[in-house]
């Protein structure tokens, strides 16, 4: 038997589950004996504690204790960086309390443990705080000014420069034919979960084990901080992933209450449940995106790049978060996007701010460095007469030029290369599917009270390396195999996809994979988890090695049992046979158990185009998607059913970020949006228009399934192409957006600039 | 943002629910629909120690449809008004106004006495109230009595009902029937998501009279500063001319000088102020068509 599970729109097993209502998500957990805790945030943004007296609250009836750090001596633990852990940062990292300053409005002060979470609410009223304003650095601007220092043992706001590095730019920007320089800025938006986080620890005193609940993402990781903060050996703890409702980056870092739940369930010996409400998942979750470009791009006269230069800066929020640096490297390192671009010089910035600390949220960086280049590309092909399409056809990386190396990122030292592909067959299909040739004759035309524009963009999404995965495969007593893996799932469908790899590999019938675990720390020895769209990637490769030794571990016993060589012994989904026919049923070796790891240093590399027809209503700065496609080629879909979901999922996301959501502050720091009336998340009537195309034309070299990391595609490029659409309908007004989002207020400014410019000529 | 603790009654009187809102003096509230009093109490901006809810008070969920006009129950629900047939020549105006409120689930429970009593300034219903010149009859713990739209709302959140009062009906003043080819309505909103609250909305109306000229103009906004309001003197330029594409422009133009926005996380007010006039023109060119 040949299975072709792998390519095959797959149904998701984890709905079945979902939809009966039995899916269990960290709230549906409620052991006996639980407290519930709620969290005391600061409503200052910048500030030193005088004091936080909690007399008061205790005396409320069902308030159990209020911890504050006072209760941690030796004082609050330090919560690392996971990713790009320089020396640099350390003074920048965020202690799990605050205890001396507060940084941002929604930093915790205090935990309640009560009986109920209202009855917890009461109490942060009756908590008095003390705080000594200071005054607020609200933005990067401010920052740079280092006249308010957050971290005044440090002297200067801004905790690192990133430099990303490529031939020598500065020569031939002095004799460039053509330059064009612009300043552009991205809005602060964040990967909003709708099932929020949640932490539930359980202190077994007896046996001094510790079981935390609502892991996602990293658990091995994460285990590792708390035992060193929290003083217990790595395997004293266990974290179980339950299911998990959305992650996009944010979900699943160590964040304070990682540490403050599981510490509350060892200071009280009892089990305590935190669960974030919307308001803090607004305001305590990472914060995304806020960047400002100043760039300068320089072309020969036939549109060639020859060279981009300039300063990127990044509002960081108040604190260096585990993976907070990744956006602001992100955003130098893939300025280039799919482009040739032989000299590069980008420094980007990293400005502490009084604001929600930042970390990754789905296309770290590349949502923002795709819309600079995306819009600047389309400024260029204006000013040099040339058709943006062509410009772009002209300055793709081609298949020749595959492995392509991008800029080298400082002081990292990290150096990059796409691993294959035909990018301009993707921006052609992309042409062909929206009907380019018909709908192009719309551009800038007005039709009732509205103007119609095209706009195009291209993107490479990066995914998958890093560190090991491992996959475990144990054969049942009913002859099904259970699959366990340290990688999680976030809602992504993993358990299909890895059945679907495990079901291939020993051609075996779906029904035959009965189960697969992930996220929890005890399945496999060691993992890693979920990010950089990697699971498929490296999970499924794991999965694939698992599978190899787990037929040889059948082989192994088989020859011993059958008398032969292990060679020469078959495995079907009920048998194992020798030879000479001689065979006994494979649910005998019950028990038997292999794993499997990949480990790979490079990035897959998939890439795509976006194009996208939109009205706008030059008077109350409406836009309207009429068509929406994008096109990414993945190398290899195992299945084309979830990842059609990534795809307009992760699209959905990006256009809420480019045209709806905006985490706003006022010059004291005092936090504007903390509800979903503030905050515009898309949805589903919002974007109705939106289609997809998946390629499989080259498929990746560096891992055994060809597959590349495919969920960031949608969101990458959907700034730049929405805002590129805005700036076609609005041709007329001679606008050039420059900011996202991209809000109805900023469209009618620039229109009203352009008529107000076109009256004075 | 959990509940902070209250009582809850349920009364099946409207007698004995003003009697236990007046026992409270202030620190009781209706509760109708739910939809904005609970987000409230759930931000802990509201905090009654007393919820009477209303959900059983005999007739308070009719819609009449008279020769004196429409009659909004103070229970009857945004799905009321909208799966009412009659409504569409009854008072069209209202039908397509109510069409903007919310979303499914909370057009299933949301209230006309909730939203008026709630007066929130970009509600689509006081907008409505407010420049049909409705009245709105409510029961105190002194007797009933009727407060006409524009003595109603005082500002932000805030109205002229007393704390042991309840609303009972909105009446609104009767839609010509035999007329109907000669009242000319328009409404127009903006809001950044389907069932948003507005940015800002617009309700027109006026009469034209036996040579075309448009006489009895109405016109109200609402999401523009702390109430819905009328604009007067746009209504007058109206008054008496023919509505067309260059009445229409200097009203919008009037319109735009004639309110006053402030800026807030959604919308600039130089763009608010823009955007009414832009709502108003669309309005007017939309009843004139
Ligand atoms: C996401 C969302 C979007 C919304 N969008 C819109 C929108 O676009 N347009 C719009 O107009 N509204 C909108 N609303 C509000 C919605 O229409 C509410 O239902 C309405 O404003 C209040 O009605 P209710 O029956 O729910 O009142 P409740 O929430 O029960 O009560 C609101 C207030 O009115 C008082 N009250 C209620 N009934 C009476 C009465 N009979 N007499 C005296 N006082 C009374 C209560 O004490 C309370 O103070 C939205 C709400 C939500 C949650």
């Amino acid at each position: 038997m040949k299975n072709t599970f792998i390519g095959s729109p797959v149904e998701r097993r984890e709905d079945l589950r979902f939809l009966r209502g039995r899916g269990q998500y960290v709230d549906d957990l409620a052991p006996e004996g639980l407290l519930y805790a709620v969290i005391l945030r600061s409503s200052v943004a910048h500030g030193r504690i005088v004091s936080v007296d909690t007399k008061a609250a205790l005396k409320i009836p069902g308030v159990h204790a209020v911890i504050t750090a006072n209760d941690m001596p030796g004082g609050p633990p330090i919560i690392p960086m996971r990713l790009q852990p320089l020396p640099e940062f350390k003074p920048f990292e965020q202690p799990v309390i605050a205890s001396t300053k507060v940084r941002y409005v929604g930093e915790p002060l205090a935990v309640v443990l009560a009986k109920s979470v209202a009855i917890g609410e009461d109490a942060l009223e009756a908590i008095e705080v003390e705080i000594e304003s200071l005054p607020a650095v609200a933005d990067w601007h401010v920052a740079a000014k280092n006249k308010n220092i957050l971290f005044e043992s440090q002297g200067t706001n801004r905790s690192l420069v990133f430099e990303a590095r490529k031939g020598d730019a500065d020569v031939i920007f002095a004799s460039a034919p053509y330059v064009r320089r612009e300043k552009m800025r991205t809005g602060r938006h964040y990967g909003l979960t709708l099932e929020p986080r949640g932490v539930m620890a359980e202190w077994d005193a007896a046996r001094g084990r510790l079981t935390v609940s609502g892991a996602a993402k990293v658990p091995f990781f994460n285990r590792r901080i708390l035992a060193k903060q929290i003083n217990l050996p790595e395997d004293s703890i266990d974290m179980v992933e339950n299911d998990v409702g959305g992650g996009y980056g944010a979900r699943g870092e160590f964040y304070p209450e990682d540490f403050l739940i599981p510490f509350a369930a060892r200071h009280v010996n009892r089990p305590v449940k935190w669960i974030e409400d919307r308001r803090e998942n607004l305001m305590a979750m990472n914060h995304a995106r806020e960047t400002e470009a100043e760039l300068e791009v320089a072309c020969a006269s036939d549109g060639t790049l020859l060279a981009i230069r300039g300063e990127i800066h990044t509002d960081m929020g108040a604190y260096m978060r585990t993976n907070g640096a990744v956006g602001a490297r992100n955003v130098a390192q893939f300025l280039s996007g799919p482009y040739r671009v032989p000299h590069i010089k980008i420094d980007s910035s990293l400005w502490m701010t009084n604001k929600t600390p930042v970390g990754t949220y789905r296309g770290p960086g590349r949502f923002e460095s795709s819309f600079y280049i995306e819009r600047m590309l389309d400024m260029i092909a204006g000013d040099l007469g040339i058709d943006r399409v062509e410009l772009r056809r002209r300055n793709l990386v081609t298949a020749a030029e595959q492995p392509y190396s991008i800029a080298t990122i400082q002081p990292t030292n990290a150096t990059d290369q796409y691993d294959s592909g035909d990018y301009r067959a993707t921006l052609d299909r992309v042409l062909k599917e929206i009907n380019w040739p018909e709908v192009s004759k719309l551009q800038g035309k007005l039709i009732g009270e509205k103007y119609h524009g095209l706009g195009v963009a291209c993107f490479v999404e990066g995914g998958a390396a890093g560190p090991k995965e491992t996959a475990r495969l144990e054969l049942n007593d009913d002859g099904t195999v259970s699959v366990f893996l340290g990688t999680s799932s976030v809602g992504q469908g993993v358990e299909t996809v890895f059945a679907q790899i495990a079901a291939d590999a020993l051609e075996w019938p779906m029904e035959r994979i009965r189960h697969v675990h992930h996220g929890s720390t005890s399945y496999v020895s060691d993992g890693y988890g979920a990010y950089h769209s990697r699971s498929t990637v490296m999970g499924g490769s794991a999965v694939l090695e698992a599978t190899n030794h787990f037929q040889a571990a059948i082989r192994e016993a088989g020859a011993k049992r059958l008398k032969c060589e292990a060679a020469a012994v078959k495995i079907d989904p009920d048998n194992v046979s020798g030879p000479d026919g001689q065979s006994f049923p494979l649910k005998e070796l019950a028990g038997l158990t292999a794993e499997g790891a990949f480990l790979n240093k490079k990035h897959t590399y998939s890439y795509g185009a976006h194009a996208v027809h939109v009205t706008v209503d030059p008077k109350i700065g409406r836009i309207e998607i009429i068509d929406y496609v994008l096109v990414q080629d993945v190398g290899r879909a195992v299945n084309p059913l979830t990842l059609r979901g990534q795809m307009i999922g992760s699209l959905v996301q990006g256009l809420g970020g480019a045209v709806l959501e905006h985490l706003q502050y006022d010059e004291d720091g005092q936090f504007l949006t903390a509800s979903l009336a503030d905050y515009l998340l898309p949805t589903a009537s919002d974007f109705p228009n939106l289609r997809c195309v998946i390629l499989e034309d080259y498929p990746s070299p560096i891992n055994p399934l060809s597959v590349k990391g495919a969920g960031e595609g949608g969101i990458v490029a959907a700034g730049g192409a929405i805002a590129n659409a805005v700036a076609n309908a609005l041709q007329s007004f001679g606008v050039e957006p420059r900011q996202l989002p991209l809000t109805p207020t900023y469209i009618w400014e620039l229109v009203q600039a352009g008529r107000q410019k076109q009256a004075a000529e | 943002m959990k509940l902070p603790q209250f009582e809850y009654a349920c009364p099946t009187t409207l007698h004995d629910a003003v009697a236990l809102l007046a026992a409270r003096a202030g620190d009781a509230k209706a509760l109708a629909g739910g939809q904005s009093l609970m987000p409230m109490m759930a931000f802990r901006i509201a905090q009654p120690a007393l919820l009477v809810d209303l959900r059983k008070l005999p007739g308070l969920r009719e819609i009449k449809v008279s020769g004196d006009g429409v009659r909004l129950g103070a229970m009857v629900r945004w799905r009321d008004i909208e799966d009412d047939a009659r409504l569409a020549s009854a008072h069209p105006l209202l039908k397509a106004a109510i069409a903007h409120v919310a979303h499914y689930q909370i057009r299933n429970r949301g209230t006309v006495g909730g939203s008026l009593a709630h007066a929130d300034p970009a509600a689509e219903l006081p907008g409505i109230a407010l420049t049909c010149e409705a009245e709105i009859a409510v029961m105190g713990k002194g007797g009933a009595r009727t407060i006409k739209a524009t003595d109603f709302f005082l500002g932000a959140l805030t109205t002229a009902l007393e704390a042991d009062e309840i609303i009972t009906e909105l009446r609104l003043p009767p839609w010509p029937q035999e007329r109907a080819k000669s009242r000319r309505w328009g409404f127009q909103e903006f809001a950044r998501r389907r069932g948003d609250f507005a940015m800002a909305g617009v309700a027109a109306f006026y009469d034209l009279d036996n040579s075309n000229k448009a006489m009895n103009t109405h016109i109200g906004v609402i999401g523009i500063g702390d109430r819905p309001h009328r604009l007067p003197a746009v209504e007058a330029m109206l008054n008496g001319r023919a509505i067309d594409d260059a009445s229409i422009e200097r009203v919008a133009a009037a319109t735009s000088a004639a309110v006053e926005p402030q800026d807030d996380i959604h919308a600039s007010a130089a763009y608010r102020r823009a955007l009414v006039g832009t709502l108003v023109e669309r309005a007017l060119t939309s009843a004139a068509a």
